[in-house]
């Protein structure tokens, strides 16, 4: 097995004991793999039912598994060897290859020149591949701002039903949209609380987009973008926390009766609110779009 | 026949040489050593299995309504996306097992990956001639990461879309430009165009993953090249790699660990339920549910979103830093930072530019392995912090109190983690010898003459002297520097 030309390496056989018996545990189990193998594949058109078909291709896994690590460790031939290793930077002394790749600089005039204008031409022509990347995305524009809510569009629930000031109640949260808008848009959705009028502490501007202490702010998240989706509202004040929001992914808490500003977690700006007013018939009609801007940071949020 | 085969392939391509070496790669025996392999098994599962999948699954976001077998779904609008996937799940034969499977090995390999990269910081592996490889395995790390992210978020069930949302977040929060990156991207503002999950798809089954296996290819050439380094023993020294060679004894067992490797991913993808995406549902912008998290490996970046205080940056109206910025990206980079540039602050700390091909065993290098648990103790910190809410629902203590005691935690633990470490290691080398294995029975030698001599090894013989343990500096080093002075001289 081991050639008397490898000079570097020795090795020795270890006593390999009872084959016997490991072949047999070999053998049987390849033949029990076999089989699982082919309960899979009868299994897939007969009766694909997960459970069995991972018992059986993970079982004619584990068996094969099993068979490969007792033939490697009981039949063929242990052996322990040793090697010297080779120090690359002895063997292949560096130098000569620095040597190699000056030769080519040998005569030549104006060097510095030359590498300076592959390395301009390289870069430009990097640049210009990168072109199309960046033309694959639109401007950025004003379509960030952009929302479906407008002075006069009328909120509707899941079901495009109008909401009604009637159908908020005190501790629910409800959550709309604009009426025949798109509900996939981020600037979409709301969230309705209502907090009873003289619980409020926010100016009177805002007051006045809150009627009957009804509130509508944007449901997405100034921090990240997830949906604001938990309502806290105490059972018993004042040993429990104000009402709030709550996004779920990271925890940004606002409070309602202060108009959505941020009262704890990452969130950099307040929960933008949608004006609102109630027409005749007490349904709730936005009287223009969010107060500040929705959806997470950047650059222009705040303008 | 195997001799027709190899001569019929060497008289063509002369690969006599390169299979000889290959069949003689002597691998040094120790369990830590199968972590990256087992990583490598893992890709090879999730290859297969994606492969699978992919005849299936559809990259869009057209809408159509689901007809199919699962009751509570039926008649609702969801995109082609998910409506594939929910097929593939419910109503292809054995696909469920195979995304189930899918599943599992991604975190497997990712487990995997993690436990390799602590095993090499450990006990020094990362060393000089090894940094290169050393930088290939960080960003196999990294590309992983993206890779069980990309894909999670292709169902777009609930949670995927959620996941999407979150990294749209990130991306906006990137200072000045983070508004362009995201609509180059998306498309356009979040959900995005109709382009954009048909790049996630490429990026998912094509880029990602060839990039993870052309760089599994030169890791795997740069280690063969290099020889596995090893740890000491009576005959292991610096100049030489002793073990068990490629064939057949090692070859066989280690195909024996892939089969059981993949054994054990299928047997969890047949019996034991992950992301059952039909339950979460479509999702839609508007939508969010209480508890939602990602797969584990995203823990560290939720906890570090999480825990941020709310600090934005602003210069008049523009808002130069969003917050999303510190946690979604601040955070990461200084951890992959830290990791990548471990072998030159190393070799700093510790004035060490000797090439090492013994590996330290970690209670032997205490400030060494102090600092490595300080900091993976750190992101372990951050990576509670994405639990907190459900700690919160399993104790009594408020959100608020847990995120206030992980910040401060998140400063003040690293240090005492590294005091700790530090002396526990000092103790344990102090103690007793280390725990190497040593070989056992016969060895046969050849002696400087030319003749043979047997070595005897006694079973359960402390492979290095535990004396020379005490007296400061380890065995290893003082070997390790005579050798070096000896070859500069």
């Amino acid at each position: 097995m081991s050639s008397p030309t490898e000079g570097a390496s020795e090795t020795h056989d270890r006593e390999a004991g009872s084959k016997r018996g490991a072949e047999n545990l070999v053998l049987l189990s390849l033949a029990a793999a076999t089989l699982a193998a082919v309960a899979f594949g009868v299994l897939v058109i007969v009766l694909p039912d997960t459970q069995l078909l991972g018992l059986a291709l993970g079982g004619s896994l584990a068996l094969l598994g099993v068979a490969a690590v007792v033939a490697g460790q009981k039949i063929v031939p242990q052996e322990i060897a040793i090697e010297e290793r080779t120090d690359f930077g002895e063997r292949q002394p560096a130098s000569e290859v620095v040597e190699m790749v000056r030769d080519a600089e040998r005569g030549v005039s104006r060097r510095r020149l030359l590498v300076g204008a592959a390395g301009a031409s390289g870069a430009a022509l990097g640049a210009a591949a990168l072109v199309p990347a960046v033309a694959l995305g639109p401007k950025v524009g004003e379509t960030i701002a952009q929302t479906p809510w407008s002075r006069g569009r009328r909120v509707v629930d899941s079901q495009d039903r109008p909401i009604t000031a009637d159908d908020v109640q005190v501790g629910a949260m409800l959550s709309g949209f604009p009426e025949g808008a798109t509900r996939r848009e981020f600037g979409a959705s709301i969230v309705i609380v209502k907090v009873p009028p003289g619980e409020l502490e926010i100016s009177a501007r805002m007051r006045a987009d809150a009627p009957e202490g009804v509130l509508a702010f944007s449901k997405i998240c100034p921090h990240a973008g997830c949906a604001v989706a938990i309502y806290r509202h105490p059972l018993y004040e004042p040993t429990t926390e104000r009402p709030a929001l709550v996004c779920p992914c990271h925890y940004s808490t606002f409070d309602v009766r202060r108009g959505g500003t941020l009262e704890f977690g990452p969130a950099g700006r307040d929960l933008p609110q949608l004006p609102l007013e109630l027409n005749a018939a007490r349904e709730l009609v936005a009287t223009g779009d969010f107060v500040g801007q929705i959806g997470p940071s950047y650059l222009g949020v705040r303008k | 026949m195997i001799r027709n085969l190899v001569d019929y392939v060497d008289e063509r391509l002369g690969v006599s040489p390169g299979a000889r070496k290959l069949l003689r790669y002597i691998f040094p025996d120790h369990w830590s050593f199968l972590l990256g392999e087992i990583a490598l098994y893992a890709f090879i599962v999730l290859v297969g299995t994606g492969v699978f999948m992919s005849l299936y699954y559809v990259p869009s976001d057209a809408e159509a309504v689901y007809r199919g077998a699962y009751e509570p779904l039926r008649g609702l609008t969801m995109t082609e996306s998910y409506l594939s996937t929910v097929n593939l799940s419910l109503e292809v034969p054995a696909g469920l097992l195979m995304r189930q499977t899918h599943h599992w090995a991604a975190n497997l390999m990712i487990i995997a990956i993690v436990l390799h990269l602590l095993r090499i910081l450990l006990t020094g592996a990362f060393r000089k001639p090894r940094e290169i490889n050393y930088l290939v395995g960080v960003t196999l790390l990294a590309l992983t990461v993206l890779e069980g992210f990309v894909g999670y978020s292709m169902p777009d069930d609930l949670f995927s879309g959620i996941g999407l949302v979150i990294s749209y977040g990130v991306a906006l929060s990137i200072p000045v430009f983070g508004a362009d990156l995201a609509f180059l991207i998306w498309g356009a503002e979040y959900p995005g165009s109709s382009d954009f999950f048909p790049r996630l798809y490429i990026v998912h089954v094509l880029i990602v993953p060839a990039a993870i296996a052309g760089l599994i290819g030169m890791h795997m050439a740069m280690i063969m090249r290099q020889h596995h380094a090893q740890f000491p023993s009576k005959l292991a020294t610096e100049r030489n790699v002793v073990g068990y060679p490629m064939w057949p004894g090692y070859a066989l067992k280690a195909g024996g660990l892939m089969f059981l490797t993949a054994a054990v991913l299928f047997l969890l993808g047949g019996l034991v339920q992950i992301n059952p995406i039909w339950q979460w549902g479509p999702y839609e912008p508007y939508l969010a549910s209480n508890g939602a998290q990602p797969d584990w490996y995203l823990g560290w970046l939720l906890g570090s979103l999480r825990l941020m205080p709310a600090l934005e940056i602003q210069l008049g109206d523009l808002t130069l830093v969003p917050n999303a910025f510190w946690g979604g990206l601040v955070f990461p980079t200084i951890t992959f930072m830290l990791m990548y540039a471990w072998p030159w602050i190393d070799r700093r700390w510790f004035g060490d530019r000797d090439k090492h091909d013994l590996l330290d065993s970690p209670r032997d290098n205490p400030r060494r392995t102090a600092i490595v648990i300080s900091y993976f103790s750190w992101v372990l910190i951050i990576f509670i912090a994405g639990s907190i809410d459900r700690l919160y629902l399993s104790s009594t203590v408020p959100y608020e109190a847990q995120v206030w005691f992980l910040r401060i935690a998140v400063i003040v633990l690293p240090f005492v983690v590294y005091f700790a470490t530090k002396r526990l290691c000092e103790e344990l080398s102090a103690r007793e010898p280390r725990p190497l294995r040593g070989w056992t029975g016969k060895v046969v030698r050849r002696t400087p003459a030319g003749g043979f001599e047997t070595v005897e090894l006694d079973e359960g013989v402390p492979a290095v002297d535990g004396a020379n343990g005490r007296n400061g500096g380890p065995v290893v080093k003082e070997e390790a520097g005579a050798g070096e002075g000896a070859r500069g001289s």
